[in-house]
């Protein structure tokens, strides 16, 4: 019962934050690039939505950081890292590039592929491709990354 | 640089990110789990009895966002998407590939990680801004896009 529960709970914070990016304007890839397009006319939005979501967000793990255990259970499965690797800076910096070009990362394009855009259904489908192609060729023989 | 006014939405991106922040302290309070969209699907490539489906859930939810924000509020999101075919696909392999190279993407690393302070997230949030910035400068300014 709980895990039909914790099944429910995953999809409906899937639908919040999808509904998220929409309203924050972030499904769109044109807002992104008009962020990052600093040159040009400049759309400072994305910054705004940082904020939003850090200010929760800090709020919320600060919280989770007195809790030993997950509401449905088990342990927390929260990085500890704190080394700063170069597959860490490479791979951020690929990424940027990636979401440059066409102002998409993975949730939007998730949220967009959702709208019926045929074009999100293949920057996700190139996107498995490249985490694919990275597994097996460069980070296979490590375990798990954590962030 | 020149403020685009026209484009400019502070209130709803200060809320959407709010909404954003809930869903990933929710996230955690309940899942135990940092909400990393890039980590949650690539974990579907090789499927394991114990978490696809889980995974699968979320990922649903996010795809069935837009059609339940019409459903629900009359809401339908615009996406504007004006890249080629060749750049969507080019982007989508540097963006899967960078974010399993780097451990993360916008919202593992953008949100979650600068939320809990992650000295790791702040220099993969700093680097694939300053990324983004350079590729959309080169694209749009010395390509002439």
């Amino acid at each position: 019962m709980k895990h039909s529960f914790g099944l429910l709970s995953q999809y409906a914070i899937g639908v919040l934050f999808g509904w998220g990016l929409i309203i924050s304007g972030m499904s769109n890839p044109q807002k992104i690039l008009g962020f990052l397009d600093l040159a040009g006319n400049w759309d400072p939005s994305l910054a705004f939505v940082m904020i939003g979501a850090v200010l929760v967000g800090l709020a919320g793990f600060y919280v989770v950081s007195k809790k030993s255990q997950a509401f449905f259970g088990g342990a927390l499965h929260i990085p500890t890292r704190r080394d700063i690797t170069k597959p860490l800076l490479i791979g951020s910096l690929i990424f940027g590039a990636g979401w440059g070009i066409a102002g998409f990362c993975p949730g939007p394009a998730l949220v967009a592929l959702g709208a019926g855009h045929l074009k999100a259904f293949v920057f996700v489908a190139a996107m498995l491709a490249g985490m694919e192609i990275c597994e097996r060729f460069f980070v296979g023989h490590r375990s798990k990354p954590s962030l | 640089m020149e403020i685009d006014w026209l484009s400019f939405t502070p209130i709803p991106s200060l809320l959407g990110g709010m909404i954003l922040g809930v869903a990933a302290a929710l996230y955690v309070l309940l899942h135990g789990r940092i909400l990393g969209i890039s980590g949650i699907i690539s974990g579907l490539l090789h499927p394991k009895l114990t978490d696809s489906a889980w995974r699968l859930s979320l990922v649903l939810g996010l795809v069935s966002a837009p059609f339940l924000a019409a459903l629900f509020f009359g809401l339908i999101p615009v996406v504007e998407i004006d890249s080629s075919w060749l750049a969507i696909v080019i982007a989508g392999l540097l963006v899967g590939f960078g974010a399993q190279y780097g451990s993360g993407c916008t919202s593992g690393h953008g949100i979650c990680g600068l939320s809990r302070l992650s000295p790791r997230s702040l220099v993969a949030t700093l680097a694939f801004m300053c990324s983004g910035f350079v590729m959309v400068f080169v694209i749009r300014h010395l390509m002439g896009g």
